[in-house]
């Protein structure tokens, strides 16, 4: 990094499991660093050589195509080698457990594991096991850490701060890790946040994390600089506490002339973390429009990513294992 | 041979003595217990300084055996338990085979006599299979030896077979003890429903789960004319509950562990799986509530629903862990920590609630020093302090929370039936 001026801190953390176990500083410098990194990636060619002969393992236990493409185009950018390994989770199968399974990734000496998992907390007992470092790509309902900085990255980028700014989520805020994390990060950058939500969709206490709660979409919009969208997963087999689609949308889909009323609505940024849902949580006309970042997210993901993947890579270890 | 104990602060709460008393023991019977006894005895024990009590009795523990022998055993259990100070347990029915019928009731006796290093009571199943369809048969069991019935680990759901289970023991006079749990509410949770299974990602086991069967089971024992014994109450909604029960004379009866007197769901949050039970942790309010109850009588007996788990079936996610932590070993010095030392309980009434009580609820005759009784004891420095580790436990299991706590009180001697046992 040429222009250290802005971060003051140096990184020191084996993993990276979740926005609330960092301070502000260590966000800024993820953020700052990102900065630097989206320059590369528009650049002619596209790889410098700050991870060479380091090995990322991207270890998927839930499906998913975007997360895990970003993570390994973010490391291939950094010039690390990298292996996907795509597997299932499970209590009763007699398979290898997380923490083997850690274990013997770790003995084929590589050095990052990007983990993404359907138990909250799986990433935090792994970083425990192993010494290598462990980077969170999203663990049940708990946290997705590199989602919330590349929708602070976006948003500071298109409204040039944090903040300050009114940021609504909407959506199944109780099982939404994307929401948990953004909550932490725009919390501590002095972003007010407010959660919106169906009562029975809105998780208890969660007023505690410092947001404010409220489940008439007309009121989390009105003054909102930013708001991020959340994926309604009607597939979800936790008691739907909606009855339909349809009726989400009527009473909660972003939609042109619900935008139309809100303060700001000429300026106001979109954000949705993908993969989107149209006529259900967001309306096309919104997704495509000018209000929307939705595509920029994607692009600044692999940026986050290459920062944290090279921070964590680079961490100058001060007995530091995590957050424990 | 003849044990004469001098000098220790003798507490027995059934007779309420409380002084510095000597104490002969001769063929396993408490002979004389007097002021300043100068006779002869095969080994005199000096307990100056020390806490002289009846042995303690965990009405609570789960022994896994038969069955599950990679988690526990009568030998490791019971080993830990006079490392405990615990002179006689009573193991739960969830072993494999559960203990539904004379025939296991029978085997596990066998396995007792040849292994048990403190006295092993057995209880027996309220359901066949503990499925909760079908009652067991009481009477041939207790012909068996079992003291208690109870399907703990499942409540029973179906409120017409818990009234009959309730007029069986009380036709066969058995105490009956019940795992209080409506588990359409707690569903797949896995901590206490809250902010901090919210911020943890976790689904939440909401506290009516636990009171709203609590009030149907002690509804049913009122309306049946019967005691019941409410196992590991864990919330405040209970203890209120219980409490009014107590008041309007129904004959209730409760208990609870150590852990939900001293931690909270706070120590859930670095996801380390041995503060993994069921019920859950709960808040700080909660701990209050059953501290106060333990005080005023609400709650009777602490019990620490020992349940051992291996290493390798903690060492996994958070949702995929049992439920349950080891305590015979760390029960004794929490309850001094936590209930002794912050003026919650005084040692007499400690005894009353480790001892007395659950000898009085599942009716034996233990929790006393009276003379000519089973000379069950235990010396305990109530002032020792020593970092509990891991490779000192007796359990065969390490699922403890408490790994690497200083923990103060140690046992210094434990006698069953007048003789000296040593845990190692």
């Amino acid at each position: 990094m040429k222009n250290n001026s802005e971060a003051k801190i140096a990184w020191t953390k084996k993993d990276l499991l979740g926005l609330e176990y960092l301070s502000k500083e260590e966000i800024g410098l993820i953020l700052y660093t990102a900065g630097s990194f989206k320059e590369v990636t528009t650049r002619q060619i596209k790889k410098v050589p700050a991870l060479r002969g380091k090995t990322v393992v991207n270890l998927f236990y839930e499906p998913s195509t975007r997360t895990r493409t970003s993570f390994e185009l973010a490391a291939k950018r950094l010039s690390a080698d990298v292996i996907n390994i795509a597997t299932e989770a499970s209590s009763v199968t007699k398979g290898e457990t997380l923490i083997d399974t850690g274990k013997n990734i770790e003995a084929l000496k590589i050095d990052i594991i990007v983990v993404r998992h359907n138990c909250s907390g799986a990433p935090n007992i792994l970083a425990r096991a192993v010494k290598s470092s462990v980077i969170n790509a999203g663990d049940g309902w708990h946290e997705h850490p590199t989602q919330a900085l590349l929708d602070m990255f976006t948003l500071k980028e298109k409204i040039g701060r944090i903040e300050g700014l009114n940021v609504s989520i909407i959506g199944d805020i109780a099982h939404s890790r994307v929401a948990r994390s953004n909550i932490w990060g725009l919390t501590k950058l002095g972003a007010n946040v407010t959660v919106c939500a169906p009562p029975l969709l809105v998780p208890e206490g969660i007023e505690k994390m410092g947001v404010r709660v409220t489940s008439d979409i007309d009121e989390a919009l009105r003054d909102a600089d930013a708001i991020n969208v959340l994926r309604m997963q009607f597939e979800r087999d936790e008691a739907m506490a909606f009855p339909s689609k349809i009726e989400y949308f009527k009473q909660y889909g972003i939609t042109k002339e619900r935008l139309a009323k809100c303060k700001k609505a000429k300026e106001i940024v979109v954000m949705h973390p993908g993969p989107i849902n149209r006529g259900i949580e967001i309306s096309s006309e919104i997704a495509d429009g000018s209000n929307s970042v939705i595509l920029e997210q994607v692009t600044n993901g692999i940026a986050v990513r290459m920062a944290v993947l090279y921070l964590v890579a680079h961490a100058r270890h001060k007995a530091s294992a995590g957050v424990h | 041979m003849k044990y004469l104990i001098k000098n220790g602060r003798v507490i027995d709460p059934a007779n309420s003595a409380d002084d510095s008393l000597d104490i002969l023991i001769s063929e396993g019977k408490i002979d004389k217990i007097d002021k300043k006894l100068d006779l002869k005895a095969d080994k005199t024990i000096d307990a100056k300084g020390k806490i002289v009590a009846p042995g303690l009795v965990d009405m609570h523990v789960h022994l896994r055996e038969p069955g599950r022998e990679d988690k526990e055993t009568i030998a490791t259990g019971t080993a830990a338990a006079i490392k405990g100070g615990f002179t006689t347990v009573a193991c739960m029915a969830n072993t494999e085979p559960p203990i539904d019928s004379p025939k296991v009731a029978k085997l596990l006796k066998s396995i007792i006599k040849k292994d048990a290093l403190a006295e092993v009571l057995i209880v027996g199943a309220i359901t066949e299979n503990r499925a909760g369809k079908k009652l067991t048969d009481f009477k041939t069991m207790k012909e068996e030896g079992i003291i208690a019935v109870s399907d703990d680990g499942s409540s029973v759901d179906d409120e017409k077979i818990m009234r009959d289970a309730l007029k069986e023991a009380r036709k066969a006079s058995l105490p009956i003890i019940a795992h209080c749990e409506d588990s359409k509410l707690s569903g797949r949770g896995v901590i206490n429903q809250g902010f901090i299974a919210t911020k943890m990602g976790l689904r939440g086991i909401p506290r009516e789960s636990e009171y709203e069967r609590v009030k149907r089971d002690i509804e049913l024992a009122a309306k049946t004319s019967s005691g019941i014994h409410i196992a590991h109450i864990s919330c405040k909604e209970s203890v209120e509950i219980i409490r009014k029960a107590k008041q309007k004379g129904i004959k209730v009866t409760a208990e609870t562990a150590p852990h939900y007197f001293t931690l909270t769901e706070d120590c859930c949050i670095t996801y380390d799986t041995n503060t993994k039970m069921n019920p859950p942790l709960r808040t700080a309010e909660d701990v209050a509530a059953i501290k106060e109850a333990l005080r005023d009588g609400t709650i009777d007996a602490i019990a620490t629903d020992h349940a051992p788990h291996t290493d390798s079936e903690k060492d996994v996610e958070f949702d995929f862990a049992p439920f349950g932590i080891i305590g015979l070993e760390t029960a004794l010095s929490l309850a001094i920590m936590e209930l002794v030392d912050k003026k919650v309980l005084s040692w007499p009434e400690l005894i009353l609630k480790m001892s007395t009580n659950p000898s009085r609820i599942l009716g034996i005759d233990r929790g006393t020093l009276k003379e000519g009784s089973a000379a069950n004891i235990v010396i305990i420095d109530p002032d020792e302090k020593h970092i509990y580790k891991k490779d000192t436990i007796k359990s065969k299991s390490k699922n403890s929370p408490f790994i690497d706590w200083e923990l103060k009180g140690r046992v210094q001697a434990v006698l069953v039936n007048g003789n000296e046992i040593y845990s190692d």
